[in-house]
């Protein structure tokens, strides 16, 4: 069995301590996944396990045998840039970069999460057929990704107005 | 700090003080900035234009190289023992087990490291990098709770994180002075940058008592940490003899010559690189970590990767340091100040120069007809206090601003116009002019944007359900600063520029700035100029810190810009169209050089260097001593306003709303400035409401060193915010532009805690605001 990372397979680690963060940096060299506290309090090593947005520093690498885990460098390359990254060009939604691919990776399962209705908490009507990508539910659902250089802003907009469904998209123009 | 020390800090501050006066007095035209910056006059080029991030594609991508980010053959790991006394000396070491554990290839103590001298302290010397001047691993005494007591070398991060916990220490404690309640009764007057952080005008205290009303009350600020959200991170190898550093800093060539200094090599044998840093805030200068690290890899003689865990940030890198003030005013009946007096306390260590320097913002901030400004500080056993993002006036302006809004409610005087009452016409404490001061505008344009008129004057009288909601508003001013001793390297090729200095990238959007401002005074395309930074193998130094690198990169390029055309016009021949033309003649336009007053007498640089025979002109200028900072009174200013919310029922305070209107002089690039501005004011919205790094006062020992227990604020946070600027430029500065990296934090506590006051009636002078103490 193996790790699928960006559709690449590779060898899980053979010291059990090695955490899946560790291992794309360190064994596989995708450094793109970045290391902010190693103790899940800050979301800049977030990446997509199956789609779902985990993070790899509180995740050991044999726990993911035989998943798919997807990186910053499986989202989108310099050249070859995926909506959101070029959105968060856009609207500035990064100064130094370091939490950005966590920011990213993180937006991309968060918007998952609202089509597939996990409620937040913020989330006023539990049962709804489609949860808002208001900017407050976004606010809050990001919240696990620190950004210190302050480019919250830039980043909510970037998000509102890639991922969000398109009707929604207009409304938040329009705000 | 020794007498010897003191003495020659003195020496040097009334040698300034001399110069100052004798600058003051010059004709404008003798200084720089006299004759304004060509640039300042262009208006549909490439300034003020918002370009996005030249760096973008790279940053989002997460191809960008970050310190931890270079993977060196053999390389091994590096992990820290910190130690748990706060003083003391280290009786047994025992390294037996860790050195038989799994993959460990050494463990470096006091007894095994090289011989380094201390690290020179920041300011001690021009390029002085150090937090401290403590030594490094050279001796059993421990100086703080925290200290670096050994260093594991292993072939992995795990096994190296495994074997510190192997390394037994036994210390013998001595009595160390950690609570600043114990150190009070020592307080000395504090010293800042050779000069005594003490300012008297006329007899205020005398003047204050006269007064028909008086504010008098006293502030506190807690500890902060910057809290990059990059981990400080270096990967370090010695090649052949020379110290090659991957580096995480805001001052390449400064940490270069102190790692000289310290290893007893010249500092072109050391090379610090740092094209990518994860955030600085005044964190990323240098520190153990980067000693620690050269000396394990000279040691074990392999390539170090050492990464600071987040507790090992706080345990090893300093932040900003606690304040006590009391601020005092007194005004007529017509809100005019007769008296301001902000005086108080600060804790340093006696390994540092740095005691936070408070008063800074009160010194041009109002035409009050009496002043008295006065910084004591204390000395601690703790870990080395640093700047942190605008050190003095983000906590110094929480006072005096929290002050002048107790002052408006007791005159019954709106705020806005108390301050506007009270603009001064010259620097009220040193008479100097001012450069570019309009803040009045600032006011003005926020008040009507944020919404001023619908604040309600009485507190506590707007309530929406479980919210009480309030609006405050403070004013935020953060300084001019151009350090000495930069310069640029300008290389022209036929295909276009290049600038090469030894400046830095960490987030503020330096390189796209200056590749603007670049292409615009040569006359480019943005595409055909390339900036060259971050390494201190180019020409410097220049610190990112003070918000002065725009300023500096600026003055340095115009320099090497004035070299660049007369090397031109050395070469030009006689069959160019501009032949016989003087410097002063001649400006660039269209990738070429044409005479000033007859623009069509052109020729591109690509035909002037074919027929010379070139392929490139290379030139080296130096910025010329910032002496317009003793002739002007160079200040940017920000008008602050903040809508709160605060439950109730739970205390809970929220900010629902803020807007900064800035007056900076130019904006170069609007994109990358409303990051910067808006970055400053969540900073500040931490420090108003959550931030604090706690220290066990028995001990010594930092009880919150983690993100989970140290609270920044997170997206939830953070509302929209506002930010709106004059654009006037600064008619004394390269572009007309000033600093812009630091102001957005200075007033934001304030006008936090304002909104919070007309929300609630409560006055909380202690920061952080929580709700515990609004209930």
């Amino acid at each position: 069995m193996s790790i699928v990372v960006n559709g690449m397979p590779a060898e899980v680690p053979g010291d059990p301590r090695v955490s899946l963060l560790d291992f794309l940096r360190e064994q596989l060299h995708l450094h793109g996944t970045k290391k902010g506290c190693d103790q899940g309090a800050c979301g800049a090593c977030t990446v997509l396990a199956d789609g779902e947005r985990i993070l790899s520093c509180l995740a050991l690498a044999v726990q993911y045998d035989g998943r798919s885990i997807t990186t910053i460098e499986g989202v989108g390359s310099a050249t070859d840039l995926h909506p959101l990254q070029q959105a968060f060009i856009d609207h500035d939604g990064f100064q130094c970069g370091y939490c950005t691919p966590g920011q990213i990776c993180s937006a991309i399962g968060m918007a998952d999460e609202i089509r597939r209705g996990v409620p937040s908490h913020v989330t006023d009507d539990l049962d709804a057929a489609d949860m808002p990508f208001s900017h407050e539910e976004l606010r809050e659902r990001m919240s696990g990704n620190l950004c210190r250089c302050g480019a919250h802003n830039g980043i909510i907009d970037a998000i509102a107005t890639t991922l969000a469904p398109l009707p929604e998209r207009a409304t938040e123009a329009a705000e | 700090m020794s007498i010897a020390k003191d003495a020659k800090g003195l020496a040097q501050g009334m040698a300034q003080s001399l110069m100052a006066k004798a600058v003051a007095l010059a004709p404008d035209n003798w200084v720089p900035g006299g004759v304004p910056d060509p640039l300042i006059g262009r208006q549909h080029g490439h300034l003020g234009r918002a370009v996005s991030r030249i760096d973008g594609p790279l940053k989002v991508s997460g191809t960008a190289r970050f310190a931890a980010d270079f993977p060196m053959s053999d390389m091994v790991y590096a992990a820290i023992v910190f130690s748990t006394i706060a003083k003391g000396r280290i009786v047994r070491l025992d390294t037996v087990r860790a050195l038989a554990a799994d993959g460990v290839v050494e463990v470096m103590t006091y007894r095994n490291a090289p011989r380094l001298a201390p690290p020179p302290a920041f300011m001690s010397d021009p390029k002085a990098a150090g937090g401290d001047s403590l030594p490094v691993m050279q001796d059993d005494q421990v100086h703080w709770n925290g200290q670096p007591v050994a260093v594991v070398l292993a072939q992995t991060q795990e096994q190296a994180n495994h074997a510190a916990s192997l390394v037994d220490v036994t210390y013998e404690s001595a009595p160390a002075v950690t609570a600043f309640e114990d150190a009070r009764a020592n307080a000395r007057p504090a010293m800042f940058m050779g000069q005594p952080l003490h300012d008297e005008k006329g007899k205020a205290k005398a003047a204050l008592d006269a007064s028909a009303v008086r504010i008098d009350a006293t502030y506190r600020t807690p500890r902060h940490n910057h809290n990059a959200i990059e981990l400080h991170a270096v990967t370090v190898t010695w090649q052949d003899d020379v110290l090659r550093i991957h580096d995480a800093s805001q001052l390449v060539s400064h940490t270069a010559w102190s790692l000289g200094q310290m290893f007893g090599i010249p500092e072109d044998k050391v090379i610090v690189t740092s094209p990518y840093v994860g955030g600085g805030f005044g964190g990323k200068c240098m520190w153990q970590h980067h000693v620690l690290a050269a000396a394990a890899a000279q040691l074990c003689g392999r390539p170090v990767r050492l990464v600071l865990s987040r507790e090992g940030v706080y345990r090893l890198v300093g932040g900003r340091s606690l304040t006590e003030q009391q601020v005092s005013l007194g005004a007529d009946a017509d809100g005019r100040l007769k008296a301001l007096i902000q005086r108080g306390l600060t804790a340093k260590t006696p390994s540092n120069v740095m005691p936070e320097p408070f008063i800074l913002a009160a010194r041009s901030s109002y035409a009050a007809e009496t002043i008295e400004l006065d910084v004591h500080t204390v000395e601690l056993d703790l870990l080395a206090n640093t700047f942190m993002r605008a050190p003095g006036e983000s906590v110094g302006t929480f006072a005096l601003e929290s002050a002048m809004d107790e002052l408006a409610e007791a005159l019954n005087i709106d705020p806005i116009e108390l301050r506007i009452r009270n603009e001064p016409e010259v620097d009220p404490l040193n008479g100097l002019p001012f450069s570019s001061r309009r803040i009045v505008d600032a006011w003005r344009a926020g008040a009507q944007a944020f919404g001023w008129e619908r604040r309600s004057v009485v507190p506590a009288s707007r309530r929406e359900g479980e919210w009480l909601i309030g609006m405050g508003c403070a004013k935020g001013t953060y300084p001019y600063y151009r350090m000495p001793g930069g310069a640029a390297r300008l290389t022209l090729t036929p295909k276009g520029a290049s600038v090469g200095i030894a400046a830095h990238e960490m987030g503020m959007g330096t390189a796209t700035a200056q590749v603007q401002v670049t292409a615009e005074r040569l006359g480019l395309p943005i595409e055909a100029v390339d900036f060259e930074y971050g390494a201190s193998t180019l020409p410097g130094p220049v610190l990112a810190g003070g918000s002065q690198q725009t300023a500096a990169i600026g003055a340095a390029v115009i320099a090497a810009h004035r070299l660049l055309i007369k090397e031109l016009l050395g070469i030009i021949g006689n069959d160019s169209p501009l032949a016989g033309l003087k410097p002063d003649h001649v400006a660039c336009r269209d990738s070429g050089l044409c005479k000033r007053d007859d623009p069509e007498r052109h020729e591109t640089y690509a035909s002037i260097l074919a027929r010379a025979g070139q392929n490139s002109i290379e030139v080296v200028g130096e910025g010329p001593p910032p002496l317009e900072l003793m002739h002007w009174s160079m200040h940017s200013h920000a008008a602050m306003f903040c809508e709160a919310r605060v439950n109730a029922i739970t205390g809970e305070p929220r900010v629902s709303r803020f807007l900064g209107s800035f007056d900076c002089g130019r904006i170069l690039n609007p994109k990358t400035a409303t990051s910067q501005f808006r970055g400053g004011i969540i900073m500040g919205l931490g420090l108003a409401l959550m931030e604090e790094s706690q220290i066990d006062e028995r001990n010594g020992r930092v009880m919150n060193p983690s993100l989970s227990a140290y609270h920044v604020p997170v997206h939830m946070d953070v509302p929209e915010i506002d930010v709106i600027w004059t654009d006037i430029p600064d008619p004394h500065t390269p572009m007309g532009a000033r600093g812009i990296g630091e102001i957005g934090i200075t007033g934001t506590a304030a006008a936090v805690a304002n909104a919070i006051y007309n929300a609630t009636g409560k006055r909380v002078r202690d920061l952080p605001i929580t709700l515990d103490k609004l209930l």
